[in-house]
């Protein structure tokens, strides 16, 4: 059995295009082909939305479908992400005596890091495999071939839309996200004592800075426009057959997490540096 | 030479290490029926869908309504294209939109179109595959049978002149392969348009066809009607026809 699966990748090799379809690269020639392909592929990204036809009323669509249908799981998320951590960070914090802190602490740890980064995994888990997953499927059921014979771009009314859809509505997600996740974290200081509403907000604004909020804005849209490429591309180059839009979801969700990752190092590294 | 819609000289197309178009030559002229027969993998969909130039060929040229295609710009072969219709061998409606979007969408470029007489093209073509009660559906509530009725209305509502079916009657009934066969033969005489129809089924290849070719390791092995294929000397020709 074993050997069976090894010749079938091998004889695969022959055609890049089915290389880069494997969810991890097997080698390294095969890594720098789909760097390569993924290049090109976002180069026509910007090619094609400048050109146009402009798909106005399909990006609308698609920016309901991918933002507004994510809010309750990234709220649900958000909310709860906040109030563990605020449960969770209490006990440090009364060892040395600065509970009064745990509100400015949160907050600050929630917009510089926690929510963008969560949010956008989620937003991953859920927007980019599902991008992939479709964009494969209307592939494998002839739907893209039908499209381009109408004489529509299907790059442009497909791939296009859904980038931009996901390039605006994560940052408006990660806002929304942040702003369940502060409530929520005021929930959990008042788990244990009291504090007002007020007073917890007044904390809130007070710790957080510009230096916070902008550049943890700046990298999600970073983070969208990533794992709406990622899903697009895995999904307009899939294999052709049923068993190539599980691989395309798959892929999906495996690199728009890493580089999910990948962007938040570079992300900070570049903020301290400002700083 | 005037009546020739489309022909295909001497095409070449591999995958890989495969070859599945070796030298590929074909013609059809208005208001034709051509059925081509062939093995499946024999790379009958590939055939035309280089045809339309969804697939590029490595070698050889296609002439679509005395142009030839190779090396056209998109928006001219999109010009082209659009005086063809495309039945795919799946339907390939557009899942996330009704019957009605479906039909329309071809349309979207004609946007002077005022939305009477869109609707009246709409349903038109939906009577004439006899299936107006289904227009507010969406594709997963239809019936395979039904999809390549609604698919065939689609490639019908800009009133091409060539058409190409991909196994239109595959994995359907006797009697709605029927159906479908007949309803190609109605289209063929209402439009007066050429047409290339993909099929292992011999009924709908009796039913539609005024010429036959069958294809056979990326060449063409045999040309005539109906009966003269089905009395063929060769065996293996013949054997389509069991
Ligand atoms: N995009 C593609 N990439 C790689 N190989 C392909 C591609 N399209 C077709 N092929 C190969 O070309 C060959 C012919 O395929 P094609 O779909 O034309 O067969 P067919 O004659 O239409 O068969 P069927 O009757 O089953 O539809 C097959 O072996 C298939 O694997
Ligand atoms: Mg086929």
């Amino acid at each position: 059995m074993a050997s069976d699966i090894e010749t079938k990748t091998d004889s695969k090799e022959e055609k890049p295009a089915a290389n880069i379809q494997s969810p991890y690269f097997k080698n390294v020639r095969g890594f720098f082909e789909g760097v390569t392909l993924g290049t090109r592929f976002s180069f026509r990204f910007f090619r094609e939305i400048i050109r146009p036809r402009y798909e106005f009323n399909e990006f609308l669509k698609q920016s309901y479908l991918i933002g507004y249908r994510s809010l309750p799981l990234v709220a649900i998320t958000g909310f709860i992400m906040g109030l563990v951590l605020t449960i969770q960070s209490r006990p440090t914090l009364a060892e040395f005596g600065a509970e009064s802190w745990l509100p400015a602490m949160v907050a600050v740890s929630i917009v510089r890091e926690m929510g963008p980064v969560i949010t956008a995994l989620i937003f991953a888990g859920k927007v980019g495999s599902g991008i992939g997953a479709e964009i494969a499927s209307m592939k494998v059921t002839e739907q893209v071939d039908a499209m381009e014979v109408s004489g529509i771009n299907p790059f442009k009314y497909i791939v296009v839309t859904r980038i931009l859809a996901a390039t605006i509505m994560l940052p408006l997600l990660v806002i929304a996200a942040d702003a369940v996740s502060i409530y929520g974290s005021y929930i959990g200081v008042n788990l244990k004592g009291t504090v007002s509403f007020h007073l917890f907000f007044l904390q809130v604004f007070q710790a957080l800075s510009f230096s916070d909020v902008f550049p943890a804005t700046i990298k999600t849209f970073f983070f969208g426009f990533t794992v709406g490429l990622i899903g697009c591309y895995y999904g307009y180059n899939s294999n052709t057959g049923t068993e190539g839009v599980g691989k395309a979801a798959n892929s999906s969700v495996v690199f728009g997490s890493l580089a999910i990752f990948i962007i938040d190092m570079i992300a900070v590294q570049l903020t301290s540096i400002f700083n | 030479m005037e009546s020739i819609v489309a022909e295909v000289n001497h095409i070449k197309k591999s995958f890989g290490t495969k070859q599945v178009l070796k030298d590929m030559n074909l013609k059809i002229e208005k208001g034709e029926n051509l059925v081509v027969f062939g093995k499946s993998g024999s790379g009958k969909s590939v055939l035309i869908k280089c045809l339309v130039g969804l697939i590029e060929p490595e070698d050889g040229n296609v002439i679509l309504f005395g142009k030839d295609i190779t090396g056209l710009k998109e928006s001219e072969l999109n010009l082209v294209r659009k005086k063809v219709g495309f039945l795919f061998q799946s339907a390939a409606l557009y899942d996330s939109m009704t019957v009605r979007e479906n039909l329309e969408f071809p349309l979207r470029d004609l946007k002077k179109l005022p939305r009477e007489e869109i609707d009246t093209l709409v349903l038109d073509v939906l009577k004439s595959v006899g299936l107006e009660e289904a227009i507010d559906k969406m594709p997963s509530e239809l019936s395979g049978g039904m999809r390549k009725r609604v698919g065939l209305a689609r490639t019908l509502i800009l009133k091409p002149e060539l058409i190409l079916y991909d196994e239109p009657t595959t994995g359907l009934d006797p009697i709605t392969s029927k159906e479908i066969s007949h309803l190609i033969l109605d289209v063929q005489k209402k439009y007066n348009a050429a047409s290339i129809i993909i099929t292992h089924d011999v009924e709908c290849a009796r039913i539609t066809s005024n010429r036959m070719m069958i294809i056979k390791d990326g060449i063409s092995v045999a040309e005539g009607t109906f009966s003269e294929l089905s009395e063929s000397k060769d065996e293996w020709v013949r054997s389509f026809f069991k």
